[in-house]
């Protein structure tokens, strides 16, 4: 079989024959070609992702693990991570979406922690054309019914509308679970004589090739990839939670791994390296779905819903108990030796001989050239000055609260059960997502940011805001970070200008998350998003998890209160360019978001939680996607009550209100508290906006805004 | 009828394909989504659909008259519910 | 007064129960599995809870209704005993044949997650004794199938019987149909049997059991049931 048909470069190939010795047999061939593929290896990201700061007095378990650990206190963890399952849900929304939550759920698993909330990104095109709606309508009913059916609440999430994704749609899944800090699940446990365990459903041929299959481009017919798309079954996996999670509280399991990409090969093969293990397993005793399954299919499959565990001999007995009781397949499929080989038998002899580390870690890194795209001088000319000004700014207001980014989105929220397992304080549709953990009382905050205007415009300023903006609402809300996770989703990295902007994102991000000290515990990469020549708008995403202690009461929106002054802290030039009120509004992306001011981020952050728990204010929000105008607007609607604004800035009242970026929040603070509050915020840039009362809003430049009005226009009525 | 010689005893071998319809005079929700959707397609002159379940279940028994009372014993006693449901069932031997 | 909560495959909301029944309103509950042969000792209440049991595969609480414990529910059930089915528990229960009815698919074809408000039509049950005729209180759904459906002559028959127990309500205190979120015939959300010890119910009271979560009416249930098995009552 010629290498390149299993998708290796020449210099991949002899690579692996040099390190081997000999030229690998079919079966070893490709299982290389799915293993050093770009989803498997991160061969094109990992120089980029060494930027990241990975370390950090929060950090449980950091980067290399199915998921990262960071400390919840009192001897808790939050095991957390996101990733992307973006070429699936282009071909087959449903089952895309679904078998992407139930990843990503299985990822937490590994960690030994109960999965307890999940949120989604969602990007997609054309809000009404037919394929958007197809897909988007998959895709929400295949998260909904995989994590509804699962237990796993979604909490949160974010949606975003742009023409770039239309052919390519991204669907993100976090996942955060609760784990003991001394109980955490390492693959690195694994000892010489252990056995190796398969748990959960037979393996048949779904996603053969998978993951080589998310490393290259959708070509034009995607009804003949359909054959490669996983069919998910959450009712296994809730069985599977249950019984892997009673294991590990028995002390049973040495080490676990799940089964995703690259299945038993991936899975297998990262335990023996990271332990220092030999491996030898026998296809033979795989529970199979389909009969004549050769070596490599079952090497590979990416059938759904397995586990990997490796259990002591003495264990085997209750493990196997377990199965039974959870009606759930459950076989011994091989054993751990002395030394690094990784050996696969079937039908009686070896069919696989490859050293352990050379599959998982081997796969040299490509360095991309990098070239800044010819027409980037181009996209950051704009002059606000040349563009007109609506008469009367309430137009522009009512049309950015119901465009489709920013309007409301019951419609999916509330396909997904929220409150299962009753720990959710505030659930979707807010700035962040707060979860309780009965074990301690502390609460968990969750937030999932994605700037792909800004990154588009400026990738280092958009990759820094994205970070920012992922922390304020934390703040805000009186939580401290603790860490944060990722999903690099991008167009081919083999077009230098491309390159350029992902590896100018990725900089971006990792200068914030220094500069703020927010370490990376977990993360992904989603390369050759684009198809047909249109390629997705780089979109770093990231989801940020912070901790209020308890005791402390959150600072939420929504609790305007009649006669509170309102407070806008923050600068007051923030950009125009990248925002909804450019792209929506303007019908166009042109300039630069601002520079970064990390100091200033410092300085708000610690403002921020002091006036949270020292509860000095009724309400409060972070400024987000649509400014001032739309955090006023949200305001105004939760809490049924309108206000007073004057706008007396030396800016333009169209940039005071619907510029984006910085570290900037609306307060609402109660006459009596206001003195303590200024002497909070003393030094900082802030100005009194306005009083909450009656039952518009009242805008100089615009006529009056009932709040009624803005409901309409953010329901789309 | 065919015989079928398996591990040392004679049995025969039946494939049963039922199908479970909701009774007449329970919502079909589904029927009516679909109703729409085609009509919205261009397939105006649909007047009604009904949107049901096939089972096919294979199993081993002595003869079709068991195999039939069998079937009917796992229609009655989970795979329908009479409250709402009707089914029809066809056998054949294999 | 002992709880006994079951545990069938898929179940979730068994913790959120356990949780509410035991740290909310301090009642000694046991988990049990659904092969299980018999209810602990001294069960008063036994709860079937919400969740996906079966994945819904086949008919929602098909199958869970054949599970070995359920001989011992009936016979809980016949003695007296409270029995109390939670949204898949209340399918179950349908499906057991201890309650008349069956869920079917919402209305709108889709799975639907919110809070709801209920008005209360009969206090005279082990379940809402601490409530008020007519009272509107608020637990939240989310669901599937939860288009509560009799044939028309039985649906009459439950009414005249006064086996509706909760009835989904507008703000305003009108209660029935144009008021469900799913379609339900009559507005109908929880019955009883004509016994009065069998009650389910498409809403989560496990979900409204403290304010800190948004809304603390679910108490009323588990006061109810405190004074029914602890022979408060007159």
């Amino acid at each position: 079989m010629d290498h390149r048909k299993a998708g290796l470069l020449d210099a991949e190939y002899g690579i692996i024959c040099r390190e081997l010795g000999r030229e690998p047999n079919e079966a070893e061939l490709r299982i290389f070609g799915v293993m050093w593929s770009e989803h498997c290896s991160y061969k094109s990201s990992k120089p980029l992702l060494s930027l990241f700061p990975k370390e950090g007095p929060s950090v449980l378990k950091g980067v290399g693990e199915n998921a990262g650990v960071v400390d919840a206190g009192n001897g808790w963890g939050l095991a957390f991570k996101v990733e992307s399952h973006n070429h699936p849900s282009a071909v087959e929304p449903y089952q895309g979406a679904a078998t992407g939550v139930g990843g990503i759920i299985r990822d937490i698993l590994a960690m030994g922690a109960r999965p307890m909330a999940s949120l989604d990104g969602l990007f997609f095109g054309k809000p009404d054309s037919p394929k958007t709606v197809f897909l988007s309508n998959g895709i929400v009913k295949g998260v909904g019914g995989y994590g509804n059916c699962v237990g796993v609440p979604t909490v949160g999430g974010k949606t975003l509308y742009d023409d770039r994704f239309e052919d390519n749609p991204l669907l993100n899944a976090f996942c955060m679970g609760l784990v003991k800090a001394d109980s955490i699940v390492s693959s690195q446990t694994a000892e010489p004589g252990n056995l190796v365990v398969l748990l959960g459903s037979r393996t048949g041929r779904d996603g053969i090739g998978g993951a080589a299959f998310a490393s290259v481009e959708l070509g034009e017919d995607t009804k003949a990839s359909r054959p490669q798309v996983q069919i998910g079954d959450p009712f296994v996996e809730k069985l599977l939670i249950e019984a892997c999670l009673e294991a590990l509280e028995n002390g049973l399991v040495t080490s676990m791994q799940d089964m995703g990409a690259a299945g038993i090969t991936s899975s297998a093969s990262e335990i023996a390296a990271k332990s220092g293990v030999g491996m030898i397993l026998d296809l033979d005793l795989v529970p199979l779905r389909e009969a004549d399954m050769t070596a490599w299919e079952i090497a590979l499959s990416e059938s759904q819903e397995r586990m990997l565990l490796i259990v002591r001999p003495e264990k085997l007995e209750p493990v196997l108990a377990l199965g039974e009781k959870w009606d759930l397949d459950c076989a011994v499929i091989g054993k751990t030796v002395e030394g690094d080989r990784f050996i696969l038998e079937k039908d009686g002899a070896v069919a696989v001989d490859l050293p352990a580390s050379l599959i998982g870690g081997g796969c040299p890194e490509i360095n991309w050239p990098s070239k800044v795209p010819a027409d980037l001088e181009r996209r950051q000319e704009f002059e606000l000055e040349k563009v007109s000004v609506p008469e009367d700014l309430g137009t522009p207001i009512l049309e950015l609260i119901g465009s489709p980014s920013l309007r409301e989105k019951t419609w999916i929220t509330r396909q997904y059960d929220s409150m299962v397992q009753v720990n959710t304080l505030q659930g979707p549709g807010a700035p962040l997502s707060l979860v309780r953990i009965k074990e301690n009382g502390n609460i968990a905050a969750i937030t999932m940011e994605a700037l792909p205007w800004a990154c588009h415009l400026d990738p280092f300023r958009g990759g820094f805001e994205t970070m920012a903006r992922s922390l304020r609402p934390l703040w805000v809300a009186g939580a401290r970070h603790l860490g944060m996770t990722n999903c690099l989703n991008f167009p081919s990295p083999e077009n230098p200008e491309q390159f350029w902007e992902f590896s100018e994102a990725v900089r971006g991000l990792a200068q914030c998350c220094l500069d703020l000290q927010c370490p990376v515990v977990s993360g992904n990469v989603s390369l050759y998003n684009e198809s047909s020549g249109l390629s997705i708008l780089p979109t770093p995403l990231v989801s940020a998890v912070g901790l209020i202690p308890a005791g402390d009461q959150p600072l939420l929106p929504g609790n305007w209160k009649d006669g509170d002054h309102l407070y806008l802290v923050g600068m007051d030039n923030a950009a125009i360019p990248a925002s909804h009120y450019q792209v929506s509004f303007l019908g166009m992306l042109k300039g630069r978001p601002i520079p970064p001011s990390p100091e200033m981020e410092l300085d708000f952050m610690e403002r921020a939680l002091l006036t949270a728990k020292s509860r000095l204010a009724n309400s409060g929000i972070p400024i987000l996607g649509g400014g001032l105008a739309v955090a006023l607007c949200k305001e105004a609607m939760s809490s049924s009550l309108g206000a007073e604004i004057r706008l007396e800035t030396p800016t333009l009242p169209v940039v005071t209100l619907f510029a984006e970026g910085g570290a900037r929040a609306l307060y609402s603070v109660p006459a009596e508290k206001a003195f303590d509050f200024l002497k909070v915020w003393k030094g900082f840039p802030l100005r009194q906006i306005g009083i909450a009362n009656g039952d518009a809003l009242r805008l100089p430049g615009s006529a009056p805004l009932p709040i009624e009005k803005i409901a309409k226009a953010w329901r789309g009525v | 009828m065919e015989t079928v010689e398996r591990r040392g005893g004679i049995g025969m071998k039946f494939r049963a394909h039922i199908r479970v319809s909701l009774k007449e005079g329970v919502l079909d929700t589904q029927g009516k989504a679909v109703r729409v959707s085609l009509k919205n397609m261009g397939f105006g002159n649909v007047e009604e659909v009904r949107v049901g379940k096939s089972i096919a279940i294979t199993l081993d028994a002595k003869s079709r008259e068991e195999a039939e009372k069998q079937v009917e014993a796992m229609c009655d006693d989970l795979l329908v519910n009479s409250l709402i449901e009707t089914h029809s069932l066809t056998l054949e031997a294999i | 007064m002992k709880a006994a909560v079951v545990i069938f495959p898929g179940s979730n909301c068994d913790r959120d129960v356990i949780h509410a029944l035991e740290t909310v309103s301090h009642i000694s509950t046991q988990a049990v599995w659904h092969k299980e042969p018999s209810l602990p000792e001294g069960t008063g209440l036994v709860v079937l809870p919400g969740g996906f049991s079966y994945g819904d595969y086949l008919r929602c609480g098909a199958m869970a209704a054949r599970s070995p414990i359920i001989s011992a529910v009936r016979d809980h059930a016949e003695r007296g005993g409270l029995v109390l089915g939670i949204c898949n528990g209340f399918q179950v229960l349908t499906e057991t044949g201890l309650l008349p009815g069956a869920l079917l698919a919402n209305l709108s074809l889709e799975f639907i997650c919110s809070t709801c408000l209920l008005r209360v039509e009969r206090t005279d049950t082990p379940f809402t004794n601490a409530f008020t005729k007519g009272q509107i209180v608020q637990f939240p759904i989310a669901h599937h199938e939860g288009l509560f459906f009799l044939p028309e002559k039985e649906l009459e028959e439950l009414e005249a019987n006064r086996q509706v127990v909760f009835r989904y309500a507008s703000a305003d205190g009108s209660a029935g149909p144009l008021s469900s979120p799913n379609g339900a015939l009559n507005g109908i959300a929880g019955i009883v049997n004509r016994e009065g010890n069998v009650l389910g119910l498409m809403p989560h009271p496990e979900r409204a059991s403290e304010s800190l979560l948004g809304c603390a009416d679910g108490i009323g249930m588990w006061d109810s049931i405190k004074n029914w098995l602890e022979g408060r009552l007159n």
